[in-house]
């Protein structure tokens, strides 16, 4: 069994009347399996309502399945009465960099994971200093973090999460306020924190050109896995991801556009080496 | 209904020890009807800029000029000017609050002074210009999805009947269909109603895809102000300002290194698919064979 994995998940976003019956019920999540490796780097696509988010949820025990079983590194989410344990294990980091940030500076921000769970204080600040040298910010450790730029805000709320060293950390649209510097930044942090410490990331984003360097990419829709694939397979398929609402990146369409005018190019081009290789023979 | 901006100086916190520069000598001319886009990082003084423009901050030093007149005289109305000036936020789900949809678009012209009755006249006008679908309209807007709370807002704003839109990232956290459609729907207001739109944007695609002039703000500065295809051409000085050119633009580049002879200004995919075949067509490249002529390499 992977790390995260999931058997026939479905999740149901209940409606009240004022009267506290249940009026309404709206599926987020159905029929989702899911089976993510330890050390793998997983990209979740989706359209806005896909049920990404609410699945992504379900990853660290925000929110607990309707149907079918969620296991976090072997435990299932609906059978541990203590979630605070699986959380450890599982780390999320949203998409608004202001929402998450409690500390007045940066390195009591980032010592706040660690000091809940109990961590004796000399082992709490050597977890900070590592963390902070994970995602290159050390040395803005004495700054307060509202003087941050958004990427600089975001890879604090990521070293805040290494800090309670989880073995998998969710990150739901992590850099949809960035500005393409902040972009690269937190992308660049993520992929480290994969390759060097082998943690197991969950990506999810509207960037397409953010998961062409995943090993695995999930396309949701209407709750339910609809594709899965590495990327060059994924972004093959440019004509049902339209249909999904999603796109690919600008490279990848072109060399579709070219194909389509008679180019002699494989399909699923993802970078511009690969473009330029196609091309320039 | 221009705007001009001469000698504008922002300063956040004077005499403080936060004081912060945040605008440094701006001028700049907007005249009627284009289509702008404004990039620069974060911090760079882009909001800073575009809340000037309908009067919400006071320059510390220059001046504001909107039809000739200086928005900051004395007696000017500047509650008229914030109507034919409208500013959508980002994140402009944010800004709705009403029970319904279109209650929450009548808020603005109902404002202006106009009955409930004239007001929904308006509303379902602007509704309508921005694809927001009748049947919704009684729907309070909490339940509304990302896409569609973007586009109530931008009605809100639209049933004012401003002159100038101006955008700060409308399209932040949406998907790519949404993103798309909603920028599709502003060029087709643009068109529509010939009124000048400002947008806002992180993303150098779209830019790249919309905008017809695009000023580049960094540390406070205009440093470029020029067509798009100028801007992009100095891509390497925009990374340095923590921003990019489209990747198109990369692509052009790298290729013209390795011996296609392509232009290097394309910054849209159909740009550069145009492009790149007439380079191959040129090279007589052995991977493009127009299906017309079919065959005719001598190589």
């Amino acid at each position: 069994m992977g790390i995260i994995k999931a058997f026939k998940l479905g999740f149901d976003y209940l409606k009240y009347d004022e009267d506290g019956n249940v009026q309404d019920t709206q599926r987020a999540v159905d029929d989702v399996n899911l089976d993510i490796e330890a050390g793998e780097f997983v990209a979740i696509l989706g359209h806005n309502g896909s049920g990404k988010s609410t699945l992504a949820k379900h990853l660290n025990a925000l929110l607990l399945p309707s149907e079918g079983t969620l296991w976090i590194d072997g435990t299932a989410t609906d059978e541990e009465p203590e979630l605070w344990k699986l959380r450890q294990k599982a780390g999320m980091v949203f998409q608004n960099p202001d929402n998450q940030i409690i500390g007045t500076v940066v390195e009591e921000d980032v010592g706040f994971g660690p000091e809940n769970m109990g961590v004796p204080t000399e082992k709490i600040w050597k977890r900070v200093d590592e963390s902070l040298q994970k995602v290159g910010m050390t040395a803005y450790r004495h700054h307060s973090p509202n003087k941050l730029s958004g990427g600089q805000k975001q890879r604090v709320a990521i070293a805040g999460i290494m800090a309670m060293r989880p073995k998998c950390i969710v990150l739901d649209e992590p850099t949809a306020m960035l500005d393409p510097n902040g972009r690269r930044e937190v992308l660049k942090a993520v992929r480290e924190l994969n390759q060097q410490e082998n943690v197991t990331v969950i990506l999810i984003t509207h960037y397409m050109e953010e998961v062409i360097h995943a090993d695995k990419v999930y396309v949701m829709d209407e709750g339910k896995i609809v594709m899965q694939g590495t990327p060059k397979e994924i972004f093959s398929q440019v004509d049902t991801l339209k249909k999904y609402r999603l796109d690919v990146p600008q490279v990848t369409l072109l060399a579709h556009e070219l194909r389509k005018s008679g180019v002699d190019i494989p399909e699923g081009i993802l970078t511009t080496e690969e473009l330029v290789s196609a091309l320039c023979r | 209904m221009s705007i001009e901006l001469k000698n504008v100086t922002y300063t956040y916190s004077p005499g403080t020890s936060y004081e912060i520069h945040a605008l440094k000598d701006i001028n700049l001319m907007i005249p009627d009807g284009q289509f702008i886009g404004v990039i620069g990082h974060t911090g760079s003084g882009k909001s800073t800029l575009i809340q000037h423009l309908n009067a919400l901050i006071q320059p510390t030093s220059g001046t504001i000029l909107y039809n000739g007149e200086d928005i900051w005289a004395e007696k000017y109305n500047r509650k008229a000017l914030r109507s034919e000036v409208g500013l959508v936020f980002q994140y402009p789900e944010h800004q709705l609050f009403e029970s319904d949809v279109l209650s929450d678009v009548c808020f603005g012209p109902m404002n202006q002074g106009l009955t409930r009755e004239e007001a929904e006249v308006e509303a379902r006008k602007a509704l309508q210009q921005v694809g927001f679908k009748e049947k919704n309209y009684g729907k309070s807007p909490f339940e509304l999805s990302g896409g569609q709370k973007k586009r109530v807002a931008i009605a809100g704003v639209l049933a004012m009947n401003p002159k100038i839109l101006i955008l700060d990232e409308p399209t932040a956290g949406l998907d790519p269909k949404g993103r798309d459609d909603i920028l599709d729907q502003i060029a087709e207001l643009h068109k529509l109603r010939g009124i000048t739109i400002i947008l806002v944007s992180h993303s150098m695609e779209d830019i790249a895809k919309y905008v017809e002039r695009l000023i580049v703000m960094n540390q406070g500065e205009a440093v470029f102000d020029d067509t798009p295809k100028a801007v992009f051409a100095h891509y390497q000085e925009l990374e340095f300002m923590g921003l990019a050119a489209p990747q198109i633009t990369y692509i052009m580049h790298a290729l013209k290194e390795h011996g296609l002879p392509v232009d290097e200004e394309a910054t849209t995919v159909e740009e550069a698919r145009g492009s790149i075949l007439s380079a191959l067509k040129e090279m007589h490249s052995p991977l493009f064979h127009e299906e017309v002529t079919g065959g005719q390499e001598n190589a």
